[in-house]
């Protein structure tokens, strides 16, 4: 046996009392952890390809699953901690770049967490939102910032395209081949009921999906999968990525695999082909050319249709918004880098960015000082975990919110990080029919709704609080936030003062 | 007295009729005339009675406000002697007439007792047919009695099994050189002689019982048996005497067309051990004596005699039944390719031909879900349209078509 | 009325089904105690592994069972087909006939078994219940 130099990440307990031998686990499992050994009787485990996706614990009829770290551990090091050590031996055996799933883990400052919220005392008393209505729409897009009158002197009341948003919240890009069929229809049904909007991604839009285009951003990629005259006009807005908060500054890659007879039609490529979405779109090396893709699309679309610009927080992300505010895009989706992803190299999920709460606060107080924030709204994204998370960032600037890993939670993912594999257990980063098979939309769909419709509650319930009855009027209201624990850089730059000023 | 229906019989094909009638006739009045004098009862449970397994009322057929429930007259303990086909009338034996307009004969069949000299010496000696042969069983015998068994075939062997119970001692002897002929080849009627064997019964078989001497039996092969309970289970021959007195064809049954009319009468039905069905795994006209076939038939006669339109005309002979714990089922007619499985006492022989099942033996674990082995028999499935290896290692839907899956599981009914 | 039907599109052969319809035929309140004790609870409903499905009693208009049943043991109450335990004598001439394969020896070999759609053990079945995918569902379905 050749030397295993680091050992099993979790370890699988198992409560042989309760274990009733239905082997739902092992059935369940696509790493193929558990098995039943017939000469002993028993259920059995391999604790070296568990990657604790919790599936077999929750299904479990008697509860007789835990999975828990492996306690094993190598010397003691602040510095070469465990994880390090084992990159480097995982590196050393495959030559490989290290590559993961989701937002990073890695314990980087959550300002969120840092940012209290206020409510009304006495005057300005608190609103009840079960009595009193509770404004929680959004429109997304250009505002007129003058009256225009025609040439009879009549008022003007035109406005640009925009998006309607029940709810200030919205799922943001997955691709199709990034996850499973299941889950784009759960997502795309959930917006549909909310009334909000998926988005999908850059795995162009499944033909069965097209009857939900009311409530679709269509996304336009580097690698321009799926990309086509009906595909633009199928959705209600048009995504331009030029970055995502997980792995700025590269593409990605999907491999052929993954790139079944669907994902192949959807994407109009051949089957079997890794789907590689370069770096840079290679049509665009200034602001400049980012404008002549706008007016492409909204071309194409007759000027019926938003544009957004995605792009990821980086260093001078308020120079870059400032820059396609100007370009002509209807709204810039801003994405810190705690967001995340179906796959990134580790090395740049954790290192590459910066959090979204610092980005969105100075693009949004950069637009304001160039006088051009009416130009464009703003969405913030890259790890909006909950309901307050998206009240902050309203109050912070933004317009509305993406949510992208609460919905995945919401149909059962348990972060496990390990999308890249394709072997999703969950049937949500998968296209292996029989794992896909395991999202029932039916089931997933309604689970979205669930979770928005409280999420909407809950903001309600806070803005009561503060003492305003609409969504429009905590927009970059930063008076309602007090730091804590935060230097007075970081209270610069965020904006805000700190708890009892 | 008359009735619009009259059943003489009063047996699974009854109460089909019965039931077929009411369905489509909820008034017409309905008389059924029987020698016996209980409730309807299920005759194969005898042997279960015996046994201790069920008290007389859990042997009821039907539950006991069956008649009541749908008005139905009970002649019980009385013999139907002729029908009068001209003036629509049974005659009893006790000289009564009862007119009907239309008739059902459900008259069965009554045990088949060679002639053996002697026989009439024989103290304690029996038929196992109906209830009276088990009460009388049930007064004589003793634990350890010694028991002489004439017949290898279900009644004989049912008989056995119940006596167990009365750790008795017993000889099985018969003609045929291996039992249960009728339900099982000679394999599989070794696998279970061999089990019965083990159960401390024994068998003498290719031989028969020559004469008797009081509860001495001589047999053909010169061995002497003494016994102080003789069970005749030789065979039965169906009760036809009361069709023929109607002027209805009979054969070596009662003849019927699809709808169980009576050839050469009109007004008469006749369902049961007594008629001669067609068998669709054969292509043969024959006796099947097994209550569902008497049930369809009896159902199915109700149904036209009350104006319905019915026909049967997937009959074939099934069996299931169990003797000292090995459980059989069987089915159809052994022709054909086989598939078999044999491992002790868990056996499968699948008999096919020209893509069809035409029948199956079925023996110990290998019983499970049977039905859809069955099913492929009764609807004469084309083994083409599904995936017959598949089917033939496990009976499974998974075999059958989506489409027929689908219509399974999820139509709405 | 209301019958058990089975998604096969999106049942996932995890088996769970035929377990907790055994625990909830066992009589025990706890699941373990139902299958570990050298109880061995038998389930009522299987699921096939070719292709993944649960089948169970389809609860027909004309029941093959019920009218072959040799003992009268077997009777239709309220759109449910039930087998009278205390009548059974075990002769499995339902086996033979069902044609979906939905009719069990029970344990002890003396019965007949099958799914009475949970209507003594609180109503609502316990494999529609337990669906960890929601491929079996309790429902009324017209004709298709």
């Amino acid at each position: 046996m050749p030397v295993n130099y680091f050992p099993a990440e979790f370890e699988v307990l198992r409560n042989y009392d309760k274990c009733i031998q239905c082997r739902a686990c092992e059935r369940q499992c696509a790493n193929e952890v558990h098995w039943y050994d017939a000469d002993f009787g028993k259920m059995l485990s391999h604790d070296e390809k568990c990657v604790d996706c919790q599936r077999c614990v929750s299904i479990c009829p008697t509860s007789a699953l835990k999975i828990r770290p492996n306690e094993n551990a190598f010397r003691k090091s602040a510095n070469y901690t465990q994880p390090l050590m084992t990159e480097a031996y995982r590196q050393a055996g495959t030559g490989s770049v290290l590559l993961s799933s989701m937002g990073t883990p890695k314990d980087y400052p959550v300002y969120w967490d840092k940012i209290l919220l206020n409510a009304s005392q006495v005057t300005n008393p608190p609103i009840d939102p079960l009595r009193e209505p509770m404004e929680t729409r959004v429109f997304l897009g250009k505002k007129p910032t003058k009256m225009k009158f025609d040439k009879n002197g009549e008022l003007d009341l035109s406005l640009e395209p925009s998006l309607t948003l029940n709810v200030p919240i919205m799922f943001s890009a997955m691709s199709y081949g990034s996850i499973s069929k299941n889950a784009h229809e759960s997502l795309a049904r959930a917006a549909e009921e909310l009334g909000t909007y998926y988005n999908t991604g850059e795995g162009g839009l499944h033909k069965d999906f097209y009857k939900f285009g009311a409530n679709t951003i269509v996304q336009v990629a580097s690698g321009r999968f799926g990309v086509h005259k009906d595909y633009l006009n199928a959705g209600a807005a048009i995504e331009i990525k030029m970055g995502q908060g997980a792995k700025p500054g590269i593409g990605g890659h999907l491999p052929g695999e993954k790139i079944k007879e669907d994902v192949a039609h959807t994407r109009m490529i051949p089957r079997g082909t890794d789907a590689i979405s370069p770096a840079p779109h290679h049509d665009i090396y200034s602001i400049e050319d980012l404008r002549q893709l706008i007016f492409s699309v909204k071309e194409a679309t007759e000027y019926k249709k938003p544009v957004i610009v995605k792009i990821a927080a980086v260093h001078n992300v308020a120079a870059i918004a400032s820059g396609v505010a100007r370009s002509g895009a209807d709204i810039i989706a801003i994405d810190g880098f705690r967001g995340g992803t179906g796959a990134a190299p580790t090395r740049i999920r954790d290192n590459v960015g910066i959090p979204i709460e610092l980005a969105l606060a100075a693009v949004d107080g950069r637009l304001r000082h160039e006088g051009i924030r009416n130009e464009v709204s703003i969405v913030a994204a890259g790890s909006i975990r909950c309901s307050s998370d998206a009240v902050k960032a309203i109050a912070l600037g933004a317009d509305a919110v993406y949510i992208a890993t609460p919905a995945l939670l919401a149909m059962g993912c348990h972060l496990c990080r390990s999308c890249h594999t394709g072997k999703c257990n969950w049937g949500i980063a998968t296209q292996n029919p029989e794992l896909v098979k395991r999202l029932n939309p039916d089931i997933a769909y309604h689970r979205l709704v669930n979770l928005v419709t409280a999420w909407n509650h809950e903001i309600q319930e806070i803005m009561g609080g503060m003492g305003i009855n609409s969504i429009e009027a905590l927009r970059g209201n930063r008076l309602m936030l007090r730091g804590i624990g935060l230097t007075e850089k970081e209270l610069q730059i965020l904006g805000i003062l700190h708890a009892g000023e | 007295m008359k009735y619009e229906y009259v059943i003489v019989g009063n047996s699974a094909a009854a109460a089909g009729c019965i039931e077929g009638i009411r369905e489509n006739d909820k008034k017409g009045s309905i008389a059924v005339i029987s020698d016996e004098k209980y409730h309807i009862y299920s005759r194969p449970l005898i042997s279960y009675k015996l046994k201790g397994d069920v008290t007389e009322k859990q042997m009821n057929y039907r539950p006991t406000d069956f008649y009541k429930v749908n008005k139905v007259e009970t002649m019980l303990g009385k013999r139907a002697v002729s029908v009068d086909s001209k003036t629509k009338e049974v005659s009893l034996e006790s000289g009564e007439k009862i007119g009907y307009e239309k008739l059902l004969i459900a008259t069965g069949s009554k045990p088949f007792v060679p002639p053996m000299d002697g026989l009439d010496s024989v103290k304690n000696k029996f038929s196992f047919m109906k209830m009276d042969d088990v009460k009388g069983i049930e007064k004589v015998v003793k634990k350890g009695a010694k028991v002489l068994i004439i017949g290898a075939g279900l009644i004989g062997l049912k008989a056995a099994e119940a006596l167990e119970h009365y750790d008795c001692e017993m000889t099985v002897v018969d003609l045929a050189d291996r039992i249960l002929p009728s339900i099982l080849d000679k394999q599989t009627s070794g696998i279970m002689q061999k089990h019965i064997e083990e159960r401390g019964v024994k068998f003498i078989l290719g031989t028969s019982a020559k004469k008797f001497e009081k509860n001495k039996a001589v047999l053909a092969n010169g061995e002497e048996i003494s016994f102080d309970i003789l069970i005749t289970a030789v065979g039965v021959r169906p009760n036809t005497e009361l069709a023929e007195s109607a002027g209805a064809k009979v054969e070596r049954g009662i003849l019927t067309d699809r709808k169980q009319a009576c050839k050469g009468v009109k007004n008469i039905w006749a369902a049961g051990d007594c008629t001669v069905s067609d068998d669709i795994t054969t292509g043969t006209a024959h006796i099947i004596a097994i209550m569902p076939n008497a049930h369809e038939q009896g159902l199915v006669a109700g149904r036209n005699m009350a104006g319905a339109k019915a026909v049967y005309e997937n009959a074939f002979p099934m069996n299931a039944i169990g003797f000292f714990g090995l459980h059989i089922i069987t089915a159809g007619a052994y022709s054909g390719d086989c598939y078999e499985e044999i491992d002790g006492g868990n056996v499968k022989k699948l008999y096919s031909s020209g893509n069809k099942l035409n029948g199956f033996i079925l023996m110990g674990e290998k019983i499970a879900r049977a039905g859809i082995y069955t099913a492929l028999i009764r609807e004469r499935t084309d083994l083409t349209t599904v995936d017959w290896e598949l089917l033939k290692q496990a009976p499974q839907l998974a075999a059958f078509a989506k489409e027929k899956r689908y219509e399974i599981l999820s139509k709405g009914a | 009325m209301k019958k058990v039907y089975v998604n096969e599109e999106r049942c996932l052969g995890c088996h769970l089904c035929e377990f907790y319809c055994a625990f909830a035929n066992s009589g025990e309140t706890e699941m373990f105690r139902a299958f570990r004790l050298g109880r061995d609870a038998k389930p009522k409903i299987r699921v096939e592994d070719k292709i993944n499905f649960a089948v169970q009693c389809r609860h027909c208009d004309d029941p093959l069972c019920m009218k072959n049943c040799i003992a009268g043991a077997i009777s239709k109450v309220d759109g449910v087909v039930k087998i009278d335990r205390e009548k059974c004598v075990g002769c499995f001439t339902c086996v033979l006939s069902c044609p979906y394969g939905c009719i069990a020896p029970d344990k002890d070999g003396h019965s007949a078994t099958k799914c009475e759609l949970c209507t003594q053990n609180g109503g609502s079945p316990a494999c529609v219940q337990n669906c960890i995918n929601g491929a079996i569902v309790y429902e009324e379905r017209g004709e298709a």
